[in-house]
């Protein structure tokens, strides 16, 4: 019994990390060959001395101007504004097939941006700019969610992105 | 395989050891701290529950005005205040009795008071409306100054307890040169340990950054820098609550069931690489901008290696319960299962605890696969997977463990046994059903930590189901654990005094600890501190060094 029990230990033990492994193999592959990524470092927007950060991120590229903008035939940059308790835009339009960047950022504390159905999944944070890359592929309305705890209102902080 | 096994005559033979009455008393204060924070969290917890089904029940709720008012305070007190409490008295009292040795009686009573005292700053503040920040605390929502008070005072009774362990490990040492480390104390003192390393980031956050602030002494708040030194905790803290568990499904649960531990060596190993893969927190970043993919993916590998442990904990604790199953006659690939000892409350509880285990283990590994995170951050699906592990391989296990524990501590038989068992079915169904909900919510878009009885807009497709089963399975648990608290508080008002256990149950091993060799370096727990220190210099170095002095640039809110 106890010599069976030190082989099974051996063979659990490689067994699991060869599992861990292949798991971890997966995910490397949905990253690198199917381009599903997370969002990286696209930096920060620091406020000059005396001004407020409200003030520094409305001077500030892209987010000086929140909506949708055309950057080529089939391209579109998206920019979101985080306030509480609302989106702006709220109501975003887009053409089918769309290839979407979205731009993201929050004018006071964290929010979240989330489009169920989709992998548009991005914090707002005060100061950081946010990027996320997105093919609108199927026609149909979207919900958008606020999905980071924002105060008193959060649950009533959501837009619609609809596709046609 | 080694040929002589290191003593361990602390086992079977408590005869020379006591534990003095003043002792005795804050440990079980302690807990019993613990589970009285667990029982008003709970009431929290169910309201929580039947929100997701669209049913407001909040404003009925006394003092509660709003729902993250509630979920404030069902946070606060389920994984800060019952966790901690719970974990101070019972790993106090497995290192007093392992070591054979008494802790300092002033430091586990400082630790109790400790823990009050911060218990009643952030909850005082929580109840009158000031703090509903929830357990994150993520500035710039600002909470007014008691609650991080209170959070600091919780930390500081929980670095209390973990010193007066060092100190009789040192005194301890002293007597017994060159011995090895009794198992029961190692695993215990290395969940202290991780947890000193683990609460860092939290402590540098909130003392340095949040309290100041809140005192106005600061011009802003960093809110990327303080997310990152939250979830440098807010991660291994999932590992303060369940190693406590741990100890007891490693070290009781053989014995209790009839088995032995397979392993001395495996259990040690374990408890070290919780304490070495220390910087996995970035995993709760995934979908964080400003932070780059070297931290994010370091932290996904590091997350997949730290899953490692507990695999092997599903090894040994299994092996035990086979073990104990088949010596009751159990025959056959699975049939020692079902002759494990059922009718124990304490077992059936631990081990129900340990089935909810494995779907929540798994659905947290989905969370930590870094793209996989797209799909799930921040919805329902996260509640879904962690109370299946805090909310039930941690909860439902000291339930079980209350269940010989109290008798011990008290003397007293435990009250109402066939209800006990009735409790940890309940609760194991519930939680299951619960997490059933949750967890499919979330894979259709439901936003966790979010008032849905009260959205202005058209619930998702499934989302209905999904909150009328968490809403079902919610309310099984509340049952449960109130039976729970049925149990506990009539066996300390009404169990008959008979002395019921005299002893802690310890297991023996069938690999025993090697006397010398290789293995001895297993015991030098300074090595395996040094080893995580390294680790987090390498994964949370750079952040560090490129965002310190912060950038304190963001103004309070305190619209909650």
């Amino acid at each position: 019994m106890e010599m069976l029990a030190e082989k099974l230990e051996k063979g659990y033990v490689w067994l699991s990390i060869l599992v861990l492994v292949a798991f971890f193999a997966a995910i490397i592959y949905a990253s690198v060959v199917l381009a599903v990524v997370v969002p990286g470092d696209s930096g920060q927007i620091v406020p000059k001395r005396g001004e407020t950060l409200f003030a520094a991120v409305s001077r500030t590229k892209p987010f000086d101007q929140p909506g949708v903008h055309q950057t080529g035939p089939n391209s579109y940059d998206v920019v979101v504004l985080g306030q509480a308790w609302m989106f702006n835009p709220a109501a975003i339009e887009l053409p089918v097939g769309a290839e979407v960047t979205f731009w993201g950022t929050s004018i006071d504390i964290d929010h979240g941006l989330y489009i169920p159905g989709t992998t548009v999944n991005i914090m707002l944070l005060p100061g950081q700019i946010g990027k996320q890359r997105y093919r609108f592929s199927r026609p149909g309305q979207y919900r958008i969610i606020c999905h980071e705890y924002c105060g008193m209102l959060h649950h009533q902080m959501t837009g619609t992105l609809t596709v046609k | 395989m080694p040929t002589a096994e290191a003593t361990v005559t602390i086992v079977e033979n408590p005869s020379g050891y006591s534990l003095p009455d003043s002792h005795r008393r804050y440990i079980l204060w302690s807990i019993l701290f613990g589970f009285a924070a667990l029982a008003v969290g709970v009431f929290q917890g169910f309201a929580q529950g039947l929100n997701y089904a669209g049913i407001n029940i909040f404003s009925n709720f006394p003092g509660m005005r709003t729902y993250y008012q509630g979920l404030t305070l069902h946070a606060v007190l389920n994984v800060f205040v019952f966790p901690f409490a719970a974990a101070n008295g019972w790993l106090a009292l497995t290192v007093a009795r392992s070591l054979g040795r008494n802790l300092n009686g002033f430091l586990l009573a400082l630790s109790f008071w400790l823990m009050v005292a911060g218990s009643l700053f952030a909850g005082y503040i929580i109840v009158v409306g000031k703090a509903s920040v929830l357990y994150t605390f993520y500035p710039p929502l600002r909470a007014e100054w008691p609650f991080y008070f209170g959070v600091v005072l919780l930390v500081l009774s929980t670095w209390t307890i973990s010193v007066a362990q060092l100190v009789a490990l040192a005194g301890w040492k002293k007597e017994h040169p060159g011995e090895r480390i009794p198992l029961l104390a190692f695993v215990s003192i290395a969940t202290y340990v991780m947890w000193d390393i683990a609460s860092m980031g939290a402590a540098l956050e909130v003392l340095f950054l949040l309290l100041p602030w809140s005192l106005n002494l600061l011009p802003g708040s960093d809110p990327l820098l303080s997310r990152v030194l939250f979830w440098f905790t807010g991660h291994q803290i999932v590992y303060y609550w369940l190693l406590p568990l741990y100890v007891s499904w490693y070290t009781m649960i053989p014995r209790q069931v009839g088995g032995k531990l397979f392993s001395d060596t495996l259990a040690r190993i374990a408890f070290i690489l919780f304490i070495v893969l220390m910087p996995v927190g970035f995993h709760h970043q995934y979908v964080d901008p400003g932070v780059a993919g070297y931290f994010k993916w370091a932290a996904g590998i590091l997350t997949f290696a730290i899953f490692f442990p507990s695999l092997l904990t599903a090894f040994s604790v299994m092996y035990a319960l086979e073990m104990g199953g088949r010596a009751r006659g159990g025959k056959g690939m699975l049939g020692w299962f079902w002759r494990i000892p059922w009718g124990d409350p304490s077992v059936s509880a631990q081990v129900l605890a340990m089935i909810t285990f494995l779907p929540g283990g798994i659905t947290g590994l989905m969370n930590a696969s870094v793209d996989m995170n797209l799909l799930i951050h921040n919805t329902t699906f996260v509640p879904g997977h962690f109370h299946m592990t805090v909310g039930s391989a941690v909860a439902l296990s000291y339930f079980g463990l209350a269940y010989w524990l109290i008798p011990y501590l008290t003397g007293r038989e435990l009250w109402g046994k066939r209800l006990a068992l009735l409790q940890s079915w309940l609760y194991f169904v519930g939680v299951l059903i619960f997490a059933r909900g949750e967890i499919s919510g979330g894979l259709l878009g439901m936003p966790r930590r979010t008032a849905i009885s009260m959205i202005n807009y058209a619930p998702l497709p499934g989302w209905k189901l999904a909150g009328a089963l968490t809403a079902v399975g919610g309310s099984l648990m509340f049952v449960a654990a109130v039976l729970f608290f049925v149990v506990l508080a009539m066996t300390l008002l009404a169990g008959r005094k008979t002395r019921p256990v005299v002893d802690l149950p310890f297991t023996s091993t069938v690999l025993g600890a090697a006397p010398s060799g290789n293995q001895l370096i297993l015991d030098k727990i300074s090595y395996w501190v040094l080893l995580s220190l390294t680790l987090v210099a390498l994964v949370y170095g750079p952040f560090l060094l490129t965002h310190i002095p912060p950038t304190l640039s963001a103004p309070p809110f305190m619209g909650y």
